[in-house]
């Protein structure tokens, strides 16, 4: 299964067209003049403000702080507005207008956050630890003696059982605890390519692991 | 939830996840869904088990659904 490859599931769009609000901001948007320019004003606040209050709810969970967190902010507002006045005309009117323009300033904040990390990396990027694992997924060190040939198996599998790409994206998520949307920026890949190598290989890891026993075979959550 | 538990979670895939490009094509039309009650679980279990493997895709629909809670208050 390739993710992404079904599109069954998306709404349909709001053929019944636009709420007054969202049409207004299009009408303003699509203007000339000081109508679009005080329009654009008042996105750029409301982005700003969206943004400001994105990095402060991720900051606890972040190494950056104070005035690298609102510089951080106000990049995010600016990208995020030239990406909107520069996509206006793909929106479609299946949201409301503010909902899909939050969206980029929010993608705008991931973006960033990443780039910060890519640039102070807190481990190497072709570093390889795998002491590191069992801390990772949370297993007992009293209990060594359950999980060491589990852990074994699982190294192997992703030495013998991946391509390099794969590996690689495994090592530098799992192990290195790198964030996918600084990997993204290393590999000069995108978000979408880079999880489809890492579901590729969680899943022949876990068949590796299943084959011999290690886990049960079913491959479906239950949830 | 041991390491045993938690490893095997990681590492199950679900055939039926849409993957980044469409989760983050969509995010805003169901983020108003869920904002108005909708259950995306219910609706689009593609996008939701998208969102239990995929850090940064649930990272940011979090971030859009708090933007638009903090909107309405």
């Amino acid at each position: 299964m390739v993710p992404g490859g079904s599109r069954a599931e998306e709404p349909t769009a709001a053929a019944a067209g636009l709420d007054a609000e969202s049409a207004e901001w299009l009408r303003l948007l699509a203007d000339t003049g000081p109508g679009r320019d005080s329009a654009l004003e008042r996105l750029h606040a409301m982005l700003v403000r969206i943004a400001r209050r994105e990095v402060a709810r991720r900051g606890p969970r972040l190494r950056v702080t104070g005035p690298e967190l609102e510089d951080l902010a106000y990049q995010a507002a600016a990208d995020a507005l030239i990406a909107i006045t520069g996509k206006l005309g793909q929106f479609r009117g299946e949201s409301r207008f503010t909902t899909w323009a939050y969206k980029f300033v929010i993608f705008e904040v991931s973006a960033k956050i990443g780039r910060h990390f890519w640039r102070h990396p807190a481990v190497p990027f072709d570093a390889e630890d795998w002491d590191r694992l069992p801390d990772r997924f949370g297993f007992d060190p009293a209990r060594e003696a359950e999980w060491r040939d589990l852990l074994g198996a699982l190294h192997r599998a992703v030495d013998d059982k991946l391509t390099a790409r794969q590996r690689a994206v495994f090592i530098a998520i799992v192990l290195n605890g790198v964030p996918l949307d600084t990997l993204v920026i290393e590999m000069a890949s995108n978000r979408n390519a880079i999880y489809k190598t890492l579901f590729d290989a969680r899943r022949k890891l876990r068949a590796a692991l299943a084959a011999n026993g290690y886990l049960p075979g079913d491959s479906l959550r239950s949830s | 939830m041991n390491g045993w538990s938690e490893l095997d979670e990681f590492l199950r895939t679900d055939p039926r996840d849409v993957g980044c490009a469409q989760a983050m094509k969509m995010m805003h039309i169901y983020a108003d869904l869920v904002a108005a009650g909708a259950s995306v679980q219910e609706r689009y279990p593609g996008f939701a088990a998208h969102l239990r493997s995929c850090g940064p895709c649930a990272e940011d629909f979090d971030g859009l659904l708090a933007a638009l809670r903090d909107e309405a208050n």
